[in-house]
């Protein structure tokens, strides 16, 4: 029995950087309708500015922020100099450059940061948390500051008027443009605020799996699970589904034979196949209607 | 393409030697010269660039011709190589073998993995076989499965040597055996796509709606196609596990996936001569890269993929037609112009 809620307990925490990057996922999906294979490209870079921050011998918190910056104008920069330009270019051209962007980060970290694997420190420590054998302190860490970006992001697409203006750009671009709103500009927003919260579960995930240029690539394809098994038209379901995966992820990984202890990817593989063939939109998505 | 230039083409009456049918004789005999000048390392590489073409070819009938996505076919080049790879080391069966029964075996899979795949928008599928190319490593780790994949050590085969006696050293066998296998492979999709079935299937891709208006069985064909692609790309792995004697899982990660659609688009995306562009790039650029610094090749990559997707969508392929158009168009004028003088 406390095996079993440990492993619910390690997999909340996994989970909520899964339901980080299903959540920048969705946002980029919801503003230009594709899904971002470079997400977790961005994040890991992101975590490398942090990295080397720190080296230079900022204070955690300073260099956590600074980061979130960093990364907030980077995805910004993304979105003008690259994808602008494309926006209404086939599917085809959106695929490849995802596929191209995925490997100019990559390698481009590999490059100024070197292939060898680097540890990465956490600010909440390793001892266990409310001294329970449950759960580490880095792990409720986790947990906690995946809630805090979850209800940040809440309340200012809910009460503020530029998440108004995101929701009404990414549901209706047309009528948007018509009241006012720069629909280029809040797609641009969305961008950045993907790359930041990449950043966020990339700086949270680095001390548990450690910092090397191919870290997330696992990662986001976790993320890609949740994303699809909450709905990739809901960002609250993909929220859950992040959660969801990584508690499915610890169980099976704990109590089916032969799939190994380290990431188990081809669990992400079958949720993400049977997901799309059975319920196509997700959990909580709309499905969506194409007229002829 | 456009499907009404290939209809066109086929209701003209064609002279027997066309430039086209010049240029691919004059590669097939430097082809077959090339074993006798080239060093074997070179030779190896160039065995590679046609079982990269293949696997390319086959990622073309489906991204190309039928407007279907793949992010995944390194998987069934996967697929295909560990089948050669267990066949020849575990069985003892001659490599000949090996191709057909990784042909066969890949087309049940990819035939498989369409399945699911015909209720998946573009973007969707795209999503699904980059799940399965990322997934592809540890599944061949899988414990259950050491007993044949060898686990992470993989499997070391033999280089085969020339039947019959034939005055060749391995690596030129090697060679005339892909050549021969890659010509088959490209006459066969030239083929495809010029039959009834080939124009069933772009007409999938250019409107599915229509297509299935007039009669198309839209299913049959884009799972057929699934199959049918990963069949080339299987066999290209079989071949390819023959020429690097090695199988391990590590050999076929997501960045091999990559480099088959990095070849797709620079080759020229529907064209089927493209994908032998496509291999000669993605075999030597990177190297070209790695001289500069490790690590560098998927920079190259990437930053010739953007500038491709801007500046010339249509890869070789494209440019080829660009300038084969302007030289019609330059000496055709040069000749209207003569004749107007005398």
């Amino acid at each position: 029995m406390e095996l079993l809620l440990q492993q619910i307990l390690a997999g909340l925490a996994t989970g909520g950087i899964y339901a980080c990057m299903a959540l920048a996922i969705v946002m980029i999906y919801q503003a230009i309708d594709h899904l971002n294979f470079a997400q977790g490209e961005m994040a890991m870079f992101s975590t490398f500015i942090a990295w080397q921050l720190l080296q230079w011998g900022l204070p955690y918190w300073a260099a956590f922020v600074l980061t979130i910056g960093i990364s907030f104008i980077g995805g910004l920069l993304i979105e003008r100099v690259v994808f602008k330009p494309i926006h209404d270019a086939p599917v085809l051209s959106h695929v490849v450059v995802f596929i191209a962007l995925f490997a100019i980060i990559n390698s481009a970290a590999g490059f100024i940061w070197d292939f060898t694997i680097k540890p990465f420190p956490t600010p909440f420590g390793t001892s266990p948390l409310f001294g329970s054998t449950l759960i580490g302190a880095h792990q409720g860490g986790m947990i906690a500051v995946t809630l805090l970006v979850l209800v940040f992001l809440y309340i200012f697409f809910r009460y503020t008027s530029v998440g108004l203006a995101m929701r009404a750009a990414a549901g209706n671009p047309e009528s948007a443009r018509l009241v006012g709103i720069r629909v280029g500009w809040m797609i641009a927003l969305g961008w950045g605020m993907a790359a930041a919260i990449g950043a966020i579960a990339g700086m949270l995930i680095a001390p548990v799996v450690f910092l090397d240029p191919n870290m997330m690539l696992g990662i986001l394809l976790y993320g890609f699970a949740g994303a699809v098994l909450g709905g990739l038209t809901s960002p609250g379901g993909a929220v859950i589904g992040g959660f969801a995966v990584g508690i499915m992820e610890n169980l099976v990984g704990t109590y089916v034979p032969y799939v190994g202890s380290e990431l188990k990817l081809p669990i992400a593989l079958v949720i993400i196949v049977t997901v799309l063939v059975v319920k196509p939109g997700g959990l909580f998505g709309r499905v969506s209607v194409q007229r002829v | 393409m456009d499907a009404s230039a290939e209809t066109l083409s086929i209701a003209r009456p064609r002279p027997a030697l066309t430039t086209g049918r010049a240029i691919l004789l004059a590669g097939i005999v430097i082809a077959l010269a090339l074993p006798f000048v080239a060093k074997s390392f070179l030779l190896f590489q160039l065995t590679l660039v046609l079982v990269y073409a293949i696997a390319i070819c086959g990622l073309n009938l489906l991204t190309g011709f039928n407007g279907q996505f793949s992010l995944g076919h390194g998987a069934f080049y996967a697929i295909g190589a560990y089948t050669a790879a267990i066949m020849m080391d575990r069985w003892d069966i001659s490599y000949v073998w090996t191709l057909p029964a990784a042909g066969a075996i890949c087309f049940v899979a990819g035939f498989l993995f369409g399945l699911p795949a015909l209720r998946l928008e573009a973007i969707y599928l795209a999503l699904a076989t980059f799940a399965l190319a990322v997934a592809a490593p540890q599944i061949l780790k899988l414990s259950p499965l050491e007993h044949w994949t060898g686990g992470v050590q993989g499997i070391v085969i033999l280089k085969p040597d020339a039947p019959f006696g034939l005055p060749l050293n391995q690596d030129q066998w090697l060679f005339f055996f892909t050549l021969a296998v890659a010509l088959l492979m490209f006459w066969a999709a030239h083929n495809l796509i010029r039959s009834r079935t080939g124009r069933a299937m772009m007409a999938i891709r250019d409107n599915p709606i229509a297509a299935r208006s007039m009669g198309v069985n839209t299913a049959l064909y884009k799972t057929l196609t699934f199959g049918v692609s990963a069949l080339y790309t299987g066999i290209a792995g079989a071949l390819g596990a023959i020429v690097v004697q090695f199988v391990a899982p590590d050999s076929f990660t997501f960045s091999l996936s990559i480099a088959l659609l990095v070849g797709l688009v620079v080759g020229g995306v529907g064209w089927i001569p493209g994908a032998l562009f496509g291999g000669l790039f993605v075999l030597f650029v990177p190297n070209i890269a790695e001289h500069f610094s490790k690590g560098l090749s998927g920079a190259a990559y990437g930053v010739i993929l953007i500038l491709l997707i801007y500046l010339m969508p249509s890869g070789a392929g494209g440019f080829v037609q660009l300038v084969a158009r302007r030289f019609a168009s330059f000496t055709g004028r040069r000749s209207s112009r003569t004749g107007g003088n005398t």
